[in-house]
C-alpha cells in the first residue's frame, strides 16, 4: 500500500469520526452539567434534516450548517423546558426527543429526499497541503474537521482553565451544594443542554452536507447513541473522547473496506460491527470504580429548588 | 421565565386519570398544529385518525390485534421502570422472540413425522421458545449491568441494531424459503404453527386473549406481591429497599428477564398471528411505540391495557392518513413523541403545582 492510500484512508476515518466528535463534545458538557440529555439521535437527525434543507434553499454550505445547529439547538430547548423546567425524568424525556425527532426531520425532509449537493471545499494551504504524509490528512479536510477539534479544544480550556466552566463543573457534581453557593443551576444547565444540542445539530448537518452529502430519512443510524457511549467511553474528558471518536470511525472503515472486499462474511455481521463496538467500548471502561469516580455526581437528577 | 414546582400535598385520583386525558387532548392539538403547518386539514386529519377506525368492524378488530403486542411489552417494560431500570431495548427482544419462536415453526415445517406423533405441541413450544429467546437477549444488559456497570440504557439499544441485523441476515440466508423465489422471507409457517382466530373468517388472534391475561397478571403481581412490592419500593426507595434486605442484583436480573419475556412473546404473537412468516422487518417499532404505553399508561397494566389502544390508534390511523391524505407515516413517530412529552408534563402536574414567574430569572 502506498503511503499516499495510507493517507486516504485515514482522512476517511477521520470523516467518520467527525460527526461523533461534534455530538459527543456538546453531550460531554451537557453531561458535565449534570443533565442527561438521551435526545441526542434526535437532534442530530433534526440537524441532518434542517441543515441539508437550509444549504439547498440558501445554496451555501455555512448556512446550511448554522441551520442545522438551530435545528438542535431548538430541540435541546424542549428537552431543557421538560427536564430542567419541569424536572421531568431525563431518561423519559430524551426517549420523547429522540422519537419526535425521528418523526419530525421525516417531515419535514420529505421534500428533499433523492436530492444532492456538492460536498463543502476542503482547505487547501500552498506548500503544506502538499507534504509527503501527513499534508493532506493535516491541512486539507473540510472545514468541519477543524471547527470539530477546535471546539474539543476550547471544551477542555473552558471546562479545566475557565471560572464559568468550573462553576458548571460544580453544578454536576452536587446541585445542591453549587445552589446553596448561589450558583445558577438551572441557567447553567439549560445553556449547557443548548450548547450540546447545537454541537448535535452541527454533527447532523456534517451528515448531510459533508459525509454523504444528501439527505434521507433515519440516516443518523443511531450515531447519537454512539455519540453518548463516547462519552462514557471518555470518562467525560474531552481529549480521550477524540481518542474513542478516531477508534471508532477506524472501526467504522475498516468494515466499509471489508464489505467492499467481500470476505465471504455476512455483510449483516460486518454492519453490526459499529454496534457491537459501542457495548465492547462501555464495557472496557465502565467496569470498576474508575467509572463512578469519572461521572459527575449528580448526572440525571432533576433539580428541584429548596425553598 | 422562571418555573417554580411546588409539591402537591397529596395526590388525588382524578388527577391521576385526568392527567394522561388532557395529555392526550394537548398532544392531538399540537399534532393537528403540525397537519395545519404541513398544508393539510386538522379536521380532516383527526377524523380519519381518531373517528374512523372507530367506527367499522375489521378496524375494530385491527385495533385490538395492534394493541397486542404493545401491551404485552408495555407490561413487562413497566417492571423496568418501576424499579428505576431502563430497558429500552424492547424492539430487539422482540425480533429475538419472533426469530426463535419462528425458528421451530420453520425446522418443523412440512416434516412427515408430524403425522406420527401429531403437531399439537408445535405452538405452544413456539411460544415457550418466543418468550426465552427475548429474556434470554434482555439477559445482556441485565448482565452487563451487574456485573460490570456498564449503563443499560446504552447496551440495551445497541442490541436493537444487532438483533435488526441478525434478523435480516438470517431471512436472506439460513431461514430463507428454498422454494420462495429468492425473496428474502422464510416459508409460510403450518396452520399447526399459527395462533388459532378467535372467530372464523376475522382478524383476531388467540394473542389478544394473552394480552389481556398478562394485563390482569401484571395488576395482581404489582398490587398483592412481595415482590411486586419490592420493585416498587426499589424504584422509589432504592435506600429503604437495601436497609430491607432487598438484593437489586437479583431484582435487576428478575424484572430485566420479565420484560425481555414478554416482548419475545409479544414478538412471537406476532409472528405466528399476524404475519405467518419471517421477513426482513416483523415490527413497525412497536418496541419503542411501547415505551410510550407504559407512560400513558402510568406503568400500571391497567392503564396500559387502555393506553395500548390509543396508540394503536395512531397506527391504524396513520395507515389511513397515509392514503386518504398522503400524509407520510412519519406523521405517527413525530405525533408518539409530542404525546410522550405532554404524559410526562402531565406526570410532573400530578405531582408539583407548577407556577410560572414571568419576568423572573432562572
Amino acid at each position: 500500500m502506498t503511503s499516499e492510500m495510507f493517507q486516504l484512508i485515514l482522512m476517511t476515518v477521520v470523516t467518520a469520526a467527525t460527526p461523533l466528535i461534534l455530538a459527543a463534545i456538546g453531550e460531554l458538557v451537557t453531561e458535565r452539567a449534570g443533565v442527561l440529555n438521551l435526545g441526542v439521535e434526535g437532534m442530530m437527525i433534526m440537524g441532518a434534516a434542517m441543515g441539508f434543507a437550509g444549504a439547498y434553499a440558501s445554496g451555501s454550505t455555512l448556512i446550511g450548517a448554522l441551520c442545522g445547529i438551530v435545528a438542535g439547538a431548538f430541540m435541546a430547548a424542549l428537552f431543557g423546558l421538560l427536564t430542567i423546567g419541569f424536572a421531568i425524568n431525563q431518561v423519559a424525556s430524551g426517549l420523547a426527543l429522540t422519537i419526535f425527532g425521528i418523526g419530525l426531520s421525516g417531515l419535514l425532509g420529505a421534500g428533499f429526499v433523492g436530492l444532492k449537493r456538492d460536498p463543502p471545499a476542503h482547505l487547501h494551504v500552498p506548500g503544506l497541503s502538499d507534504l509527503p504524509y501527513l499534508g493532506k490528512l493535516v491541512f486539507s479536510e473540510d472545514l468541519f474537521v477543524y471547527v470539530a477539534f477546535g471546539l474539543v479544544a476550547g471544551v477542555a480550556w473552558f471546562l479545566t482553565r475557565s471560572r464559568p466552566g468550573l462553576a458548571l463543573r460544580a453544578i454536576g457534581d452536587n446541585h445542591q451544594s453549587a445552589h446553596a453557593l448561589g450558583l445558577p443551576v438551572r441557567r447553567t444547565r439549560f445553556l449547557a443542554t443548548l450548547f450540546g444540542g447545537g454541537c448535535a445539530g452541527l454533527a447532523g448537518a456534517y451528515l448531510t452536507l459533508a459525509y454523504t452529502p444528501f439527505w434521507s430519512p433515519g440516516m443518523t443510524a443511531g450515531r447519537g447513541w454512539i455519540a453518548l457511549a463516547l462519552v462514557v467511553f471518555a470518562s467525560w474528558k474531552p481529549w480521550r473522547l477524540v481518542l474513542g471518536a478516531l477508534l471508532f470511525g477506524g472501526a467504522t472503515v475498516l468494515q466499509l473496506h471489508a464489505q467492499a472486499a467481500s470476505l465471504g462474511l455476512p455483510g449483516q455481521l460486518l454492519s453490526a460491527v459499529p454496534y457491537l463496538a459501542t457495548i465492547v467500548a462501555l464495557l472496557l471502561l465502565s467496569s470498576g470504580a474508575r467509572k463512578n469516580a469519572a461521572a459527575p455526581a449528580a448526572l440525571g437528577q432533576a433539580f428541584i429548588a429548596p425553598r | 421565565m422562571r418555573i417554580d414546582l411546588e409539591p402537591r400535598p397529596e395526590r388525588t385520583l382524578a388527577l391521576d386519570i385526568g392527567a394522561p386525558v388532557i395529555a392526550l387532548a394537548v398532544a392531538i392539538i399540537f399534532g393537528g398544529l403540525v397537519i395545519w403547518m404541513l398544508g393539510k386539514s386538522p379536521a380532516l386529519a383527526f377524523e380519519v385518525y381518531f373517528i374512523t377506525p372507530l367506527t367499522e368492524s375489521w378496524s375494530l378488530q385491527e385495533l385490538m390485534v395492534k394493541a397486542c403486542p404493545l401491551v404485552l411489552i408495555a407490561v413487562g417494560l413497566s417492571f423496568c421502570y418501576r424499579a428505576n431500570l431502563w430497558n429500552i431495548g424492547a424492539e430487539g427482544q422482540f425480533i429475538m422472540g419472533g426469530l426463535l419462536g419462528g425458528w421451530l415453526a420453520i425446522i418443523t415445517h412440512d416434516e412427515a413425522w408430524q403425522d406420527l406423533i401429531g403437531g399439537w405441541w408445535i405452538l405452544p413450544a413456539m411460544l415457550v421458545l418466543g418468550a426465552i429467546g427475548g429474556a434470554l437477549y434482555a439477559l445482556i444488559p441485565a448482565l452487563l449491568r451487574v456485573w460490570l456497570g456498564a449503563s443499560e440504557i446504552l447496551t440495551s439499544l445497541m442490541l436493537v441494531y444487532v438483533a435488526e441485523l441478525g434478523l435480516d441476515w438470517l431471512v436472506r440466508g439460513p431461514l430463507k424459503d428454498p422454494n420462495g423465489f429468492n425473496f428474502p422471507q422464510s416459508v409460510v409457517f403450518d396452520d399447526i404453527a399459527r395462533l388459532p382466530f378467535l372467530a372464523e373468517g376475522e382478524r383476531l388472534h388467540a394473542g389478544v386473549l394473552l394480552a389481556l391475561i398478562v394485563a390482569l397478571v401484571g395488576a395482581f403481581v404489582f398490587a398483592r406481591s412481595i415482590f411486586g412490592f419490592e420493585v416498587r419500593l426499589i424504584g422509589e426507595a432504592p435506600r429503604a429497599a437495601r436497609f430491607a434486605g432487598f438484593d437489586d442484583r437479583k431484582l435487576t436480573l428478575a424484572v430485566f428477564a420479565i420484560s425481555g419475556a414478554l416482548a419475545g412473546l409479544a414478538g412471537i404473537c406476532e409472528v405466528a398471528g399476524q404475519i405467518g412468516q419471517l421477513t426482513p422487518k416483523i415490527s413497525p417499532g412497536y418496541g419503542f411505540t411501547a415505551i410510550i404505553v407504559a407512560f400513558l399508561g402510568r406503568l400500571s397494566p391497567i392503564g396500559i391495557l387502555v393506553a395500548a389502544l390509543v396508540l394503536a390508534l395512531t397506527y391504524i390511523g396513520g395507515e389511513a392518513a397515509q392514503v386518504e391524505l398522503s400524509l407520510p407515516s412519519d406523521m405517527t413517530r413525530a405525533f408518539q413523541g409530542i404525546l410522550l412529552m405532554c404524559v410526562l408534563v402531565a406526570d410532573t402536574a400530578t405531582r408539583y403545582r407548577i407556577r410560572l414567574r414571568f419576568g423572573a430569572l432562572a
